[in-house]
């Protein structure tokens, strides 16, 4: 009792001393990560006006999405990421039962079976993915010391693939690429061995002809297709490459100026608001306008890198960077398919396009990350 | 507080990952790592998260220098399409030229007018509303005219509508307006349209303009002047309009505007205006023109009036005509088939296109050649005997008059219109001679008029019927040209120019419509007239006096004793010329291959007459032809006197009417008359 005692004065004194770091930290928010969020919304909100031909309701709208983004934040920091860690089975569990009742029960729409239906609200549960997969992967792996066991490698790729081949059966091709990468990168962050990473590469290649003849559907064929030529069906499919690539181009280095541009103005780009959003940006605001959006994702990127080295439970440190890291992955495969470099797959530019579910995804992820950097003496407290 | 209870979670721990795990994960949490190298995994960690961001630098690498290709290097490339992307050039049709006549009334005249278009949408089943509105506004379709209205409207371009209704009355509109609200999709459209206020009454001169089909689209593109009618929906199809169809249609301008991705008009950024077509004045006097219809009532027939001095047309009328309104806004096939199997042939121009034999009209002009060839002489007699016989033929040739006439000389036989002595003539001209004298007269050729259509009737000779019917040229094919019958067709329009030559004493003046073209936009200043076309613009004789025996000959037609028109012509306030012709059906059958179907069964004559007055300086010459109506002079010649009287009387009071002092001139049988 009195060494308890002792140690317990011990660590207050240590914890007064975390708790000087500040009032944002003493209240778990990282204050650079949130600032830098929150100049990040609102920007997109001028270019959501822009965007949206100035629709107030949905301008009304996405500023709702945006306070409703910092809420969650702040509300997911204040949750000690061991928490996270017990309940992640059920999460995984969770959503795969949804993924099957979406198969089952789901609406369609557009072709593709994505949708269950709630009775008051429409949900999408591969969304829920992009959180609980880097979540149950990191969970399961830092059970034991990484790098992991081949056993235990295999057991991570199985929790990876369920969820991703059920997405894939919906169809729905983009999700379930960035979900199966964001378990992946996980388990690379893990310590996954470079031979499998090679022979997991060989297996891709091997696999592209299968995946083609045998998976792939028409439509997401032809999206390849107008990737590698998008004048060979300007009218169709290649239609929204051209358009959006001629706006980033037409933009120049200075852009045309804020709600000049011609493309996104005269409804030549296609879904400017979501994942056309880019384009509009590109074109009114230019190269300039794309250097700042870089700066800006890139100073998120290197500030959540900084939280991951700094955590000290492989739980943590794998789950911040799985989520950094395809925070990144989605900015290059929509910024790569607005500008043609990437086939199109309905991927959001993060905090930028409109849509409440991305941006709920995203501010779980990051509320996690600051719960991550903020709740080091709950781990001195242990027991 | 429970849900955070160490004590509960322990047993859901145990439960998903079992003891031995639970025990492992307590000791890695409690005793800091202590079974495990941490140096290792730090190591691990920090490696694999460096080469994680060192793919992160690869893909903004790889973003920006995308970035830079599309946006510094390829910028101007990008900057045109994007520009071509929202920049469409819309044509702006010019107003077309009005045309006048000489007076300055109005005939052909461009006025706002509305109908109904329709912009087919998926949500609207087409034809199903072409008969709603059919049935609300009794557009008077058919339903097959419905169904082939629909049909069109799926081949259409997107965005472009079809116009489902004729020019709207007041009442159409307002009908529809208060319905509109059922048909979204639907709208009134105003445009210009032509418009001819005089209808039927000048139809065959100033023709009409009607939508511009493929063989016009394939004209235009041949002669390079498609780009000009961009967004043009009108040609001209007919007479003036389609023969001075560039003057009248002017330049196309442009607008240069911004458009959205559904080719909606968003604003204007140039204005290229149009240069409206120029106006034109065209000869004929309204009046007279429809004082000819009216003259001719229901006979079909023709009447052109000039003034020799010029070859201005005052006035060309064609019977039966038709309504010309029917054509611009698109003529139903009932309508258009109804025009076409009218007996009459109304669509036929009868004054440039009707073939007829000139008959006795061509005496005069036989006469000039017989003279300048020294076949006769003025006063030359010759004993006219009921018919001529070609030396060793039995075959006769019979006059009109079945007794004959007796001795005649030139005059007289002009007066009279003996037949025997013109076959005496063309027999001893020969067929080289009277074509070499008919072609230099016009006949068989096209007599320039500004009007497309126009057929050249036949000048006949040995060549032309062996091409025609590979049989060589018979003496007695000869004979009955000298009267104006048998191989020898003309249009009323070339008989006309052959007489306004004669009446000129030899100066060929070209028949024309157009008497100035002005541009409205410049105050109406006059910009060109017409300029005559004929080379040599005169026809010279060995002896210019010949001009003047037949030109007497012509007079005594009208005011001589025995003059087949002196009844016609009693008590005229002028003193005229002209000659009668009455045209047997049986030469007319010769040249019925160019128009048989103008001939009815009937076997009556036509009946033909041309006069000039004042006779020295004429003013005015008309030409008359009635088909089937019997004798020229009886028939014909009343109605050329009822014209030239209302021009010269009525319409042109005070002008010149002949000398004041009669001139008296002795005929060669003895006569003497007082010409004025």
């Amino acid at each position: 009792m009195r060494q308890d005692a002792a140690a317990k004065t011990s660590l207050e004194k240590v914890n007064t001393v975390v708790e000087k770091g500040g009032f944002f930290f003493r209240h778990h928010i990282d204050a650079p990560l949130l600032a830098a969020l929150m100049v990040l919304m609102l920007l997109s909100l001028f270019v959501l006006y822009s965007a949206s031909g100035r629709d107030s309701a949905m301008m009304m709208r996405k500023c709702l999405h945006t306070a409703g983004a910092v809420a969650l934040i702040v509300f997911f920091a204040q949750i000690p990421p061991r928490y996270f860690a017990k309940l992640s089975f059920y999460f995984y569990l969770f959503g795969v039962v949804m993924l099957v009742l979406v198969e089952l029960f789901g609406d369609i729409s557009k072709g593709a079976q994505r949708w269950l239906n709630l009775g008051i609200v429409r949900v999408q549960p591969s969304e829920i993915f992009k959180v609980v997969m880097p979540l149950t992967v990191a969970a399961f792996l830092s059970k034991s010391p990484i790098p992991p066991k081949t056993l235990n490698t295999l057991i991570s790729f199985f929790i990876v693939g369920v969820p991703t081949g059920l997405i894939l059966m919906e169809p729905d091709l983009g999700t379930a690429g960035l979900v199966a990468v964001s378990g992946m990168i996980a388990i690379f962050l893990a310590g996954l061995p470079w031979w499998w990473i090679l022979l997991g590469l060989g297996a891709a290649a091997a696999a592209v002809p299968v995946m083609w003849n045998f998976v792939l559907h028409d439509y997401q064929k032809a999206r390849v297709f107008t990737l590698l030529d998008p004048t060979s069906d300007p009218l169709g499919a290649g239609y929204h490459i051209i358009q959006s690539k001629i706006a980033i181009g037409s933009g120049g280095i200075y852009g045309k100026g804020w709600l000049q541009g011609s493309q996104s103005q005269l409804d030549f780009l296609p879904e400017p608001h979501t994942d056309f959003i880019f384009a509009v940006l590109s074109e009114e605001t230019g190269l300039i306008g794309f250097v700042i959006l870089m700066a800006l994702y890139c100073f998120i990127i290197w500030r959540c890198v900084v939280i991951t080295m700094r955590a000290r439970e492989n739980f943590e440190r794998i789950l911040a960077g799985a989520f950094t890291f395809t925070f990144m992955f989605y900015i290059f495969v929509n910024i790569g398919m607005v500008s043609g470099i990437l086939p199109v797959v309905g991927v959001p530019l993060p905090f930028v396009s409109y849509g409440g579910t991305s941006m709920a995804t995203l501010s779980v992820s990051f509320g996690i990350i600051m719960s991550i950097h903020t709740h080091k003496k709950v781990m001195i407290f242990g027991k | 507080m429970s849900l955070f209870n160490p004590e509960i979670k322990k047993a859901k721990e145990r439960q998903l990952f079992g003891p031995e795990r639970r025990k492992r994960r307590r000791d890695q949490s409690q005793q800091g790592n202590g079974r495990r190298d941490t140096e290792a995994e730090n190591r691990i960690f920090r490696n694999r998260v460096i080469a994680c961001l060192a793919v992160c630098a690869v893909m903004v690498a790889v973003l920006f220098s995308n970035l830079y290709y599309l946006q510094v290097i390829s910028y101007k490339d990008y900057q045109t399409r994007s520009n071509e992307n929202r920049l469409k050039i819309v044509p702006v049709v010019p107003s077309r030229g009005i045309i006048y006549d000489r007076n300055g009334v109005v005939l052909a005249d461009n006025r706002p007018v509305y109908h109904l278009v329709l912009y087919p949408a998926k949500e609207f089943d087409t034809l199903a509303e072409i008969r709603e509105l059919n049935a609300l506004l009794s557009l008077d379709l058919t339903e097959r005219e419905a169904v082939s209205l629909s049909r069109q409207a799926r081949t259409r371009k997107k965005f472009s509508g079809i116009e489902i209704s004729d020019l709207l009355s007041e009442e159409q509109i307002a009908t529809f307006s208060v319905n509109s609200y059922r048909y979204p999709n639907v709208q009134v459209a105003a445009s210009l349209k032509r418009y001819y206020p005089f209808a039927d009454i000048a139809t065959h001169a100033i023709g009409y303009v009607s939508r511009i089909n493929q063989a016009d689209v394939d004209m235009l593109t041949a002669d390079g002047r498609i780009d000009n009618y961009e967004g043009s929906t009108e040609i001209g199809k007919l007479g003036i309009e389609k023969y001075y169809e560039d003057v009248l249609h002017g330049r196309t301008g442009s607008r240069e505007v911004e458009v959205n991705s559904h080719g909606q008009i968003i604003r204007t950024i140039k204005y290229n205006p149009p240069k409206p077509g120029d106006d034109i004045t065209v000869s004929l006097d309204i009046r007279l023109q429809y004082y000819a219809q009216e003259l001719l009532g229901d006979t079909r027939g023709a009447i052109a009036a000039l003034d020799p001095a010029s070859g201005e047309i005052l006035a060309m009328y064609s019977n039966p005509s038709y309504d010309p309104n029917l054509f611009v806004r698109g003529i139903r096939s009932r309508d258009y088939s109804r025009l076409l199997n009218n007996p009459g042939r109304p669509l036929i121009n009868r004054v440039t296109q009707g073939g007829y034999a000139p008959a006795s009209t061509a005496k005069p002009l036989m006469c000039v050649m017989g003279l300048n060839e020294g076949l006769v002489t003025p006063t030359g007699s010759f004993y006219g005997m009921p018919y001529f016989r070609l030396p060793n033929s039995t075959h006769q040739f019979r006059d009109w008059r079945s007794w004959g006439h007796g001795w005649l000389d030139l005059y007289r036989a002009l007066e009279v219109s003996a037949d025997t002595y013109f076959y005496d003539l063309a027999y001893r001209a020969g067929i080289n001679t009277i074509h070499r004298y008919l072609d230099l007269f016009g006949f068989g050729r096209r007599t320039n008029i500004d009007l497309m259509e126009e057929s050249t009737g036949v000048n006949p000779s040995r060549e032309w019927k062996r091409a025609r019917f590979h049989k060589g040229w018979a003496l007695g094919d000869t004979v009955p040209i000298g009267i104006g019958q048998g191989y020898w067709t003309t249009t009323l329009m070339q008989l006309v120019k052959a007489h306004m030559t004669l009446s000129e004493r030899g100066k060929v003046n070209t028949p024309h419509l157009m008497r100035a073209i002005s541009d409205p936009a410049d105050g109406g200043k006059l910009k060109r007239g017409f300029e005559n076309r004929e080379k040599p613009p005169y026809i010279e004789l060995r002896d210019s006096s010949y001009w003047d025996v037949c030109r007497d000959g012509m007079y005594l037609v009208v005011n001589g004793p025995e003059g087949t028109g002196r009844r016609a012509f009693e008590g005229a306030r002028y003193k005229a010329a002209g000659k009668s012709g009455t045209a047997q059906l049986v030469a007319v059958k010769q040249g019925e291959k160019y128009d048989a179907s103008k001939l009815k069964v009937e076997h009556r004559d036509n009946a033909l007459f041309v006069a000039y007055a004042p006779f020295l300086k004429p003013r005015i010459l008309v030409g008359v032809i009635l088909e089937n109506a019997g004798g020229g002079s009886r028939m014909a010649a009343p109605i050329a006197r009822a014209l030239i009287d209302k021009y010269l009387l009525e319409l042109n009071p005070g002008g010149y009417m002949g000398e004041s002092e009669p001139r008296y001139v002795k005929f060669g049988m003895g006569g003497t008359v007082g010409v004025q």
